[in-house]
């Protein structure tokens, strides 16, 4: 018998049952797509932190004070103030393949000029900061390694924050008070979008991390020092150096905790994907239940319609259908019942994916192959599932289905 | 001539638990090219075991049945299905189309199966010939369930025939059927023979019987008279026949 005919006979077999042909691609239905919707959000997740991750800069290495385990209490970091000045100057001395380092202060800010105020967070940082984080400016330029010494009360403007003091007006060679500090403005920084927290990376004013410490906030250590690597390969060894080095500083003996955290660009990344991580082992766990159990239900639904159909198969093994002919056509028909299941399943997944980036604010992406792998699984789960059916209805004896009432 | 049909000596034995039942003892017959012949008997006979073994859709435990010239007792389950299908026509009581299918799909459905492969265009064609056959051509696309009884067993006729093969074989054709819409199925069979076509009827009603050339009655098993029917009836003059009574008994009303 000719593959189409037997193609027609399958798919008229189902148009004549329809609910119940729905009901048993359900199961299939709901595990591609699960599939389909956890593969687009996740995949939209990824490539949306990437992207957060890539305005870090390029191989920065991120040092905070203070660990983040210790004790029972956790202050968060940067809370310990186990970081000096001294240290970073000593990393971008002692440990090699280090290009750029940077202390950090942080520090939040009532600042306001002419009749205009605002809250924003105070970053004191080196002068080298604004390359690390390939930061640009969009007027204006970066304080000087001269201000960094003399702690001069200069300050880069981040954009939300210069368009709520400044308005349209160019804020470069402005005045504006932090704490009634009067700085005077160099440079404003382009912007650079939303945090992996989630937080506003241009709501910002950026000031040298001498004159934060001495004029701002009085504090004697730093929050934290980003390290810049010359180049991808060497993070490891240059995360483990520093490390070791600090731990020396530091008087950590063996078996104590470090009193710092360091962590690579790398990590942040791992760290931020584990929860997506975490969802897509359910959905995907869900999916494959759901598949088997799909799987099931059209392996329950092909031995029902052999029984019912006894008779139409002993009328075409009458006229000359082989067992391979009948086999061929139930099992066809279970494979057409589980690949049109998967085919609904990948539109409502992208349906689904649709719905969910909606709310969660990032693009889905689906790649091909997970399209065509889908696909090609559900229709293998009619093979598997279909083939014990449509053996029992080859088998059949042509006299006992005729006789069949 | 090669006969069409050509037992010898067929045994068919079934095993239920620990009885055997002889339902076929040492049977031996020979059919020519255009006979039309009617097996009868009782239920418990044989007759359908008869019709089974006649029909490759059973094997005979012993003996040999050549079937136009074909060797059928010793072949394979696929081998049996394209004997089927290239050399018998099959006819049941029950008709047995396929619901919810056109007549011309019906009738088609031989052609699907077996080893040739004929084109789409051509297997419409044949069809609707058999169908021209039978006088059925104007309700190709009728489905089996807006066809009265008659009508329907006649698709099963010209699906019968469509594969043009060497003996129709037709179990109680008439069963189903009323005394009228009988003699137009049998008035059907009498003008294919008469074109030539081989026809064998298992029947257990005598009066059906009568439109055949040759009556076989069984009992127990074997073949107790084997004779060339006498007086045969005509479908044609019965059914006018049919016609006068049914218009006389308007008259005394």
């Amino acid at each position: 018998m000719k593959l189409t005919a037997t193609f027609r006979i399958a798919l008229r077999a189902l148009k004549r049952n329809k609910m119940r042909s729905i009901l048993t691609m359900l199961g299939i239905i709901i595990g591609v797509a699960a599939v389909i919707a956890m593969v687009g959000v996740g995949n939209g997740a990824k490539s949306q932190v990437e992207a957060q991750i890539a305005t870090l800069g390029k191989n920065m290495i991120l040092i905070f004070s203070g660990s983040m385990t210790s004790g029972g209490a956790k202050g968060g970091w940067g809370a310990a103030g186990t970081m000096k000045v001294e240290d970073a100057v000593s990393i971008v001395r002692e440990v090699p393949g280090v290009t750029m380092v940077s202390p950090e202060i942080r520090s939040g800010a009532q600042v306001a000029a002419g009749n205009q105020n605002w809250f924003t967070s105070i970053l004191g940082e080196g002068p080298d900061y604004f390359d690390m984080r390939q930061w640009e400016f969009s007027s204006g330029s970066s304080f000087t390694e001269q201000d960094t010494r003399s702690a001069n009360k200069v300050a880069v403007i981040g954009k939300t924050t210069a368009t709520q003091i400044f308005g349209e007006e160019d804020p470069v060679g402005q005045i504006i008070r932090v704490r009634n500090v009067p700085f005077k403005i160099t440079g404003v920084l382009k912007s650079k979008g939303l945090s992996l927290m989630g937080s506003d990376q241009d709501d910002v004013l950026v000031v040298p991390y001498t004159t934060a410490m001495k004029r701002l906030t009085g504090a004697t250590s730093l929050r934290g020092i980003n390290v810049q690597a010359a180049s991808d390969d060497i993070m490891n060894r240059v995360q483990d150096q520093i490390g070791a080095l600090l731990r020396q500083r530091h008087n950590i003996r063996p078996g104590h905790d470090d009193d710092f955290t360091v962590r690579g660009q790398q990590d942040i990344a791992e760290m931020a994907t584990a929860q997506s991580k975490t969802m897509t082992i359910l959905l995907g766990a869900i999916a494959s239940v759901s598949l088997i159990v799909g799987g099931i239900g059209i392996m329950n639904i092909m031995l029902v319609s052999v029984t019912e159909r006894t008779r139409e198969i002993g009328i075409r093994m009458a006229v000359g259908a082989h067992g391979w002919d009948i086999l061929l056509q139930f099992l066809i028909e279970a494979v057409t019942l589980s690949s049109l299941g998967g085919l609904i399943g990948i539109a409502i997944g992208f349906g689904t994916a649709q719905s969910i980036s909606h709310f969660v604010g990032w693009p889905i992406m689906v790649p091909p192959m997970y399209v065509i792998g889908s696909f090609f699984f559900s229709a293998a789960v009619g093979v598997f599932f279909g083939l014990y059916p449509a053996k029992k209805a080859a088998a059949l004896d042509p006299i006992d289905a005729l006789r069949y009432e | 001539m090669q006969p069409v049909i050509s037992l010898e000596n067929i045994w068919k034995i079934y095993q239920t638990g620990d009885v055997e039942v002889t339902a076929v003892r040492d049977v031996s017959l020979s059919v020519q090219p255009g006979e039309f012949i009617a097996i009868m008997g009782a239920s418990g006979s044989g007759k359908s075991t008869m019709m089974n073994t006649l029909g490759c859709l059973d094997r005979p435990t012993r003996g040999r049945y050549l079937l136009d010239g074909v060797d059928a007792s010793a072949l394979g389950r696929d081998e049996l299905a394209d004997i089927r299908n290239q050399k018998i026509g099959f006819i049941f009581q029950g008709f047995n189309l396929l619901s919810r299918t056109s007549a011309l799909e019906n009738v088609e459905l031989p052609m699907m199966y077996g080893g040739h492969r004929l084109p789409a265009k051509e297997m419409r064609e044949r069809a609707m010939r058999a169908l021209e056959l039978v006088g059925l051509a104007k309700r190709f696309d009728h489905t089996p369930n807006r066809l009265s009884g008659g009508q329907q067993q006649r698709v099963a006729i010209a699906r019968a025939l469509v594969n043009q093969p060497a003996l129709l074989l037709a179990d109680e054709p008439t069963g189903n059927l009323d005394s009228r819409t009988s003699i137009e199925i049998m008035d059907a069979f009498q003008s294919l023979n008469e074109k030539g076509i081989t026809i064998a009827m298992v029947t257990h009603e005598p009066d059906i019987a009568r439109y055949t050339k040759r009556n076989i009655v069984m009992r127990d098993g074997v073949i107790v008279s084997d004779i060339i029917v006498p007086d045969r009836f005509n479908a044609k003059e019965e059914m006018r026949k049919l016609d006068e009574e049914h218009q006389a008994a308007k008259l005394v009303k």
